[in-house]
């Protein structure tokens, strides 16, 4: 008898990613969809998706969503969880989407402690643009708009944003996860979940922020994309729990 | 009821089943903002949010629409500016929402002045994009309650953004009101787009995004088929002694109100004029205008502005009949007295006495 160990989440529709190779999109598509379908909220999810190279998530994920114009994914879902309080909400966005234009509402929806769950894709450029830099690009990474490297007395550092968010009263629970491993994808998975359950016992605002891999924009090779990642990356961006008030309420 | 007016839309909204509200602070429109505070708590299933920034409130409104909530947003000239990207996107997901404009002096910051100088922003699109909003400008409380139930039912039928235009002068005064009788929102038909979790039907998704040419071009002449059929049933105006008038004075909000009295000085010396109120700006009532002009042969057009109305009175006539125009921008509020002597200095120079 054979056993399927593994198989396409039903609610990846069947469209080809349209996604570069080596993308960390396609693999948190890919995540968000089996998470969905294991805690069985298919029904009553609603998702948001930005501005930027993942505006295209509903042509992916079978679910309810809502395009939100750049950087206002909070406040969309804001909307929209507080017009329906016992739908799961989620708003998935690039760094420069909610860590430049969308900073304030970000920041305030957390403050609020809207319950809603952000996933923040952390890429350290506008990919879909062309790779500017963006508000996480590091200290002297080149990008289309800081040749020869990002310059913190022209540039500005690289921008904290969870580490800011965590101190809002309102958010509960902030992660920093990546996908440049399959150990690092279960983590990420971890995350989610965690924050969606989170969610639905109305805790509060729940963010995971993914280091994902831009290939494409980085002029790497997807090994030395992960690679980077995990050599580079992470020095500015430790991956940890940033902030987790939840504690044992939520296993 | 004895009420000023930015209670009435507030309360007539309410009564509508308005049940989402996000706005932030700015005169003169903060007493709207403050009712619907107070009120929206007393409704079970309303929330009320102070957003962060007019940006925020109007992209609240867009997550709640999409939900099928009965939501609205107000703010004042320069917080209309910043709300334009949520219009847009409204009007491009055919996603429905009142937008309230109290409006006040510009460009910039200007003043908190009445005046009308965002005519042009809201008639025309506003935000980027070919698209309108649909635009109500009442002149009196009552109408502020009546328009402002209109509104809603406007913005789910046609699936658009509605802006009601009104001005400080408009949302301050007080003047006896008869409200709408309180509607339930859930006895409202069901939506057939709303995002509330795919439960027992496919999921659906709320994008502007068409990134396929052909698609993007069809997708504006449904827009556009949508607006010609906006025109075809929506146009109100007010026709105030034009049966005889010689000279027709088109106005609308406080500056119809202000023609008005001048009106009735000057009819008391004589003159036959009369007044043309739009009352939806867009769509703007061109053919009641084209029909005036077999008859009447000069149209003064008066705003609070610079001349924006006016563009579309020329673009109704088509050279027709001969448009003139006065307005003061700014903030300043002619008095009915200037506006006679505007009236009749235009009538005896036109020598319209001797026509007919
Ligand atoms: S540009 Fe970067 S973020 Fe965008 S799809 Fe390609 S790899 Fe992914």
């Amino acid at each position: 008898m054979e056993k399927k160990v593994f198989e396409r989440p039903k609610l990846l529709k069947k469209a080809v990613f349209h996604y570069c190779p080596g993308c960390g999109h396609s693999i948190l598509h890919r995540l968000i969809a089996e998470i969905i379908e294991e805690l069985d909220i298919a029904h009553k999810v609603v998702g948001v998706p930005p501005a930027g190279c993942a505006v295209l998530a509903y042509d992916y994920l079978d679910i309810d969503m809502g395009e939100s114009p750049h950087g206002r994914c909070a406040a969309v879902a804001t909307g929209i969880k507080r017009s329906l309080p016992d739908r799961v909400v989620f708003t998935y966005q690039g760094d420069g989407d909610i860590a430049a234009i969308g900073t304030a509402e970000t920041i305030h929806a957390a403050n609020r402690g809207e319950n809603i769950t952000t996933i923040f894709v952390n890429n350290g450029c506008y990919g879909m643009t062309g790779g500017q830099m963006a508000p996480t690009t590091l200290i002297g990474q080149n990008s289309s708009t800081t040749p020869g490297g990002r310059d913190y007395a022209r540039d500005g550092a690289p921008i904290d944003l969870s580490e800011m968010l965590a101190l809002t009263k309102g958010s509960v629970y902030i992660e920093r996860t990546t996908v440049n491993s399959p150990a690092n994808i279960r983590k990420t998975k971890r995350a989610i979940t965690r924050a969606f359950k989170i969610q639905m016992a109305g805790l509060g605002f729940s963010l995971v922020e993914v280091l994902s891999p831009c290939p494409t924009n980085w002029k790497m090779n997807t090994v030395d994309s992960c690679k980077w990642i995990e050599e580079t990356i992470t020095k500015t961006y430790p991956l940890k729990v940033i902030k987790d008030t939840v504690g044992d309420k939520i296993q | 009821m004895l009420m000023r007016g930015s209670h009435v839309i507030a309360e007539s909204a309410i009564r509508a089943g308005c049940r989402f509200y996000a706005g932030y602070p700015i005169t003169p429109q903060n007493e709207l903002t403050e009712y619907m505070a107070g009120a929206m708590a007393k409704v079970s299933d309303a929330t009320f949010i102070q957003a962060e920034s007019e940006i925020a409130a109007i992209n609240m409104v867009l997550g709640a629409a999409m939900t099928g909530a009965r939501a609205m947003t107000s703010s004042s000239s320069p917080g209309l500016s910043l709300k334009q990207e949520g219009i847009s996107f409204l009007a491009a997901s055919e996603l429905p929402a009142v937008i309230i404009n109290t409006m006040r002096g510009g460009p910039g910051l200007g003043n908190i002045a009445p005046a009308q100088g965002d005519y042009f922003q809201a008639t025309k699109g506003g935000g980027h994009g070919d698209y309108h909003s649909i635009v109500l400008a009442p002149a009196s409380g009552q109408e502020q309650a009546d328009l402002t139930v209109k509104a809603f039912e406007c913005a789910d039928r046609y699936r658009s953004p509605v802006i009601i235009l009104i001005d400080g002068m408009m949302g301050q005064m007080m003047e006896p009101v008869i409200l709408p009788e309180p509607i339930d929102p859930r006895s409202l038909p069901p939506k057939s787009y709303i995002l509330n979790g795919a439960s027992q039907r496919p999921s659906r998704f709320i994008k502007s995004l068409i990134l396929d040419t052909r698609d993007m071009e069809e997708h504006n002449w449904k827009l556009q088929r949508k607006y010609e059929s906006i025109t075809r049933d929506l146009i109100l105006h007010e026709s105030y002694l034009t049966n005889d008038a010689n000279l027709v004075v088109i106005a609308y909000g406080t500056a119809a109100r202000i023609a008005k009295g001048a009106i009735k000085r000057v009819r008391e010396m004589g003159l036959k004029v009369g007044l043309l109120r739009p009352i939806s700006l867009y769509p703007f009532p061109k053919g009641a205008i084209v029909e005036l002009s077999r008859i009447v042969k000069h149209f003064l057009v008066f705003e609070m502005s610079t001349g924006q109305m006016v563009e579309d009175v020329k673009l109704s006539l088509e050279g027709r009949s001969k448009v003139h125009f006065y307005g003061r921008p700014g903030g300043i509020i002619s008095t009915p007295d200037e506006i006679s002597k505007v009236i009749s200095s235009l009538y005896y120079r036109q020598n319209l006495e001797e026509e007919q």
